[in-house]
């Protein structure tokens, strides 16, 4: 019997929504496998790593704590990564976005006004963008490559981080540590179930969630950015300007990291402090390809993504295993996801070829 | 031609690819010093079989004798050992390096090293091919290119050299220059195989045709038997139709002008535009000729508004400057292209036909209303498109990757002649497109001008060009020449031109430009 793949005509909707999960699937199974060569029994370790963080309501706020950043920057990041602009740069705008919102902060620190936390959102927003905008203006002006300016503009942002929490932001009254103040209750988002972290930041993400949604399916906006990623020749033809495109990614992208930021020291960390990402922006270029690039399929590999963050603590703290463990499970789904993603665009049929006559006038472009 | 051995023979050869037969039973011989042509419409299994011959790709069936022995061939240097050599539509040349160091880099070692480049010109002598080693391949016009890739081929002592459509590129005395050269190489026994929809050159070379249809020979024929017609039916299986003209049409007023358009290319061995003024009246179809890569694409972009009108240029439609408009405001207007490469320039590969209805008919068919995108109207336009041009795909859901050649051209050009310009400008209309496609889209671009509308034809096929067009012009350098019509010039005229020669150069035969 022969196995062969035929591309498909067009793409299977199930097989776009199905392979996502046969890709956890697949995760969960090897995962167990590899905990038996490690000689931990492998369903407590699936319960602990998998279930465990998610059986009390505190896990789940907290597991949405953890999925905010994500979600909001692995959406941003998905207009530049349709259109083939690749921002890998999001953790340094999230940091300008954290020390601009937060920054605003503690400026007022003594202003109790329900505009303040409005504004921190603004500012949080425009200083991720505009941080995304030096390698916008660098690539449109000077053609220079996207991926290594965002790239070290991060460690930049990161030295200025440095800089005001050791200087100009470090707390007054703070022992000398690297801190800022805490940040005043206008300052703070406000909490959505009590006893938790849960903050509203986790509705701003599902709200840009449904934006992206309808500007992807239904608005030319979405069409264009498509279209410039797929066929840059096709996107002039349709009067599209390569450059506005790289400009409104950047900015949209850039924007997203930033508000990420300013909703990090506004709400689960509350002040200004030397380390306010493990990461994020960098994880969500993952969790925004996991994701398929679609709003929607973000939000849940967000989810996803945090709750590898979750499992590996619990499996570091209650089962001894080494924290590389996450890192190996973040792999193997980014690996099953790439390998089922394959059927997408292309089925398989076994046996002999079906002797089929019809002159398929559509399918002779395959022949040449 | 008394040698009874055949150099080539096929038997049986059956290949299939996913819901289709590319090859079904093919049987067909070349006999020594043959010039046998390979003749069918796009998808007719011509490139499947000649690239199993090459080796490219094995069969799933079906026997292959050489000299009378049955051999296998797995892959193309096998079959260059074998005495296969092949010459590609496609170069697979670099522009940065030499001609020598081009050859060098697609032959054998042995033969790579010590006094190429005097075998390359002791060949290019005896075969009537010259070339200079030296030069770099950027320098070189395509049809030195070729050259290149000839050489290359025999080289390598083949006994038989297959081509595949090889003077699509080339000016018709470039293409007699080549003929010459493959009679000589005929002469000395070397068997060729000829691909190729150009019913005349067949006439004019071959010694033989076999005919292919949906992956089936279906004919062989001795082509100096055969009129054009008759093979062009053997090929589509159907009678061919050919567009109709309507004679003594009177023009309206001037529709489209160009006035002193200079533009610098923006592309790397891109070509300038220098000074091109052009009118267009009203239900008239203007053709420019012109080997590709001199000024065509510049001048589509320019004109679709792609990239903006260099310094002084001017751009009128009608009384109406658009200059300065950018490309939908043209299209809003009335104004439509459709441009040279289908996939990834006229459509988006992996969008569906709906969608890429929606690339140029956004503003001027209101299928984007503040902003969004109205599904319903778009798949409406769409199943018009398809209905209309006979676009053969089962639906506006399909990918616009999975249309062939020919339909996918079909569908560009329903979109646009369906938003009812005033202007349309094409590039390339039927390029890789098979004859009866090509024969209805040149009739819809002759029906388009009894609507008031002008239309624009910039073509590297000359018959096309000759069987549909008011006036001609000829590109070269990026300029243009004035545009004669077409009862007052020859094919010889336009083919000096198209070298670059002046038309007061030779001689003038009606002067006389509208």
């Amino acid at each position: 019997m022969k196995i062969r793949f035929e591309p498909r005509q067009s793409e299977s909707k199930t097989v776009v929504f199905l392979s996502p999960l046969v890709a956890v699937l697949f995760t969960g199974l090897f995962s167990m496998l590899i905990f038996a060569i490690l000689g931990v029994d492998p369903i407590t370790a699936v319960y602990t790593f998998f279930i465990g963080p998610v059986t009390s309501i505190a896990g789940w706020a907290e597991l949405f704590v953890k999925a905010t950043p994500l979600v909001l920057i692995g959406i941003g990041l998905s207009f530049g990564f349709r259109s083939n602009i690749w921002n890998i740069g999001a953790e340094g705008q999230l940091t300008i976005g954290a020390l601009t919102g937060g920054g605003l902060a503690l400026l007022f620190y003594n202003v109790d006004s329900v505009f303040l936390l409005p504004a921190m959102i603004i500012a949080g927003i425009f200083g991720g963008a505009i941080w995304a905008a030096i390698p916008a203006f660098l690539r449109v002006r000077f053609n220079t490559n996207e991926i290594l300016t965002s790239l070290m503009l991060v460690y930049v942002a990161q030295l200025i981080l440095s800089y005001l929490i050791q200087g100009p932001m470090r707390a007054p009254d703070g022992y000398n540590f690297p801190e800022s103040r805490l940040f005043h209750d206008a300052a703070l988002l406000p909490t959505l179930i009590s006893e938790t972290r849960l903050h509203a930041g986790w509705i701003a993400a599902l709200f840009f969630a449904v934006i992206a949604w309808i500007l992807w399916s239904r608005h030319i906006i979405g069409f264009q950015v498509k279209v410039a990623g797929d066929a840059p020749l096709a996107a002039r033809f349709s009067g599209v300007r390569e450059k506005n495109v790289t400009w409104l990614v950047l900015l949209i992208s850039g924007g997203a990291a930033g508000l990420a930021g300013m909703i990090e020291v506004s709400g689960p960390i509350g002040q200004i402090v030397p380390i306010i990402s493990p990461g994020y922006g960098f994880t969500a270029i993952i969790v925004a390809f996991l994701g398929r690039l679609n709003p929607i399929g973000i939000i849940f590999s967000g989810m996803l993504m945090a709750l590898t963050y979750l499992g590996g603590d619990a499996a570091q703290i209650e089962m001894k295993l080494p924290n590389a463990v996450t890192g190996v499970f973040q792999g193997m789904l980014l690996f099953f996801l790439l390998a089922t993603d394959f059927f997408v665009k292309y089925r398989i049929r076994f046996g002999a070829l079906r002797e089929t006559q019809d002159n398929g006038s559509s399918k002779k472009g395959v022949v040449g | 031609m008394q040698v009874t051995r055949t150099r080539l023979k096929l038997e049986n050869i059956t290949k299939h690819y996913p819901g289709i037969i590319a090859n079904d039973s093919v049987n067909m011989s070349v006999l020594p010093g043959e010039i046998h042509a390979l003749l069918g419409e796009n998808g007719a299994g011509k490139s499947t079989l000649v690239k199993f011959i090459y080796g490219v790709h094995g069969a799933d069936s079906g026997r292959m004798f050489w000299e009378d022995k049955e051999i296998q061939i797995s892959n193309p240097s096998e079959a260059r050992k074998t005495g296969i050599g092949m010459v590609f539509q496609h170069f697979s040349l670099f522009d940065a390096l030499t001609v020598e160091e081009n050859i060098a880099i697609g032959i054998s070692q042995e033969l790579a090293t010590g006094g190429l480049s005097d075998k390359i010109i002791q060949v290019s002598n005896q075969y009537g091919l010259p070339l200079d080693p030296s030069r770099y391949v950027y320098t070189l016009s395509v049809g030195e290119r070729q050259r290149i890739e000839v050489v290359r081929c025999l080289l390598q002592n083949p006994r038989l050299l297959i081509m595949d459509e090889p003077t699509s590129v080339l000016t018709p005395q470039e293409v007699e220059e080549l003929f010459k050269t493959l009679r000589r190489l005929s002469d000395e026994g070397i068997s060729i195989l000829y691909i190729s929809h150009k019913l005349q050159e067949i006439k004019d070379l071959c010694h033989k045709a076999t005919i292919m249809r949906n992956g089936k020979v279906v004919s062989e024929c001795n082509p100096d038997d055969e009129t054009t017609r008759s093979m062009a039916e053997m090929m589509m299986g159907k009678g061919f139709i050919s567009p109709e003209r309507r004679e003594n049409k009177s023009f309206g007023s001037t529709k489209l002008s160009l006035r002193n358009i200079n533009r610098v290319s923006h592309h790397q061995h891109g070509v300038d535009l220098a000074n091109i003024d052009l009118d267009i009246k009203t239900g008239e179809v203007v053709g420019i000729a012109g080997i590709a890569g001199n000024g065509q694409t510049e001048l589509l972009e320019v004109l679709s508004g792609e990239v903006p009108v260099g310094d002084e240029g001017i751009i009128l439609l009608g009384d109406r400057e658009v200059t300065n408009l950018n490309t939908n405001d043209r299209r809003k207007i009335g104004m439509a292209f459709v441009p040279e490469e289908r996939l990834g320039h006229g459509a988006v590969p992996n969008m569906s036909l709906w969608e890429n209805t929606v690339l140029s008919a956004a503003y001027s068919m209101d299928l984007v209303i503040r902003g969004f995108i109205s599904k319903v109207s778009s798949i409406a336009f769409c199943k018009h498109v398809i209905k209309k041009f006979n676009v053969h795909t089962p639906g506006p859901n399909t990918f616009a990757s999975a249309l062939s050649g020919g339909n996918l051209q079909k569908f560009i050009f329903g979109r646009e002649i369906l938003q009812n310009p005033q202007v349309l400008i094409v590039l390339q209309p039927t390029w890789g497109v098979d004859a009866g496609s090509a024969a209805r889209i040149r009739q819809s671009l002759i029906d388009l001008t009894e609507n008031e509308a002008a239309v624009l034809v910039i073509s590297q096929d000359l018959e096309e060009l000759l069987e549909i067009s008011d006036r001609i012009a000829v590109i070269h350098g990026g300029k243009l020449s004035p545009a004669y019509p077409v009862n007052e010039i020859t094919i010889e005229e336009i083919g000096l031109l198209m070298g670059g020669v002046k038309k007061s150069e030779f001689s003038i035969r009606g002067t006389n430009e509208n």
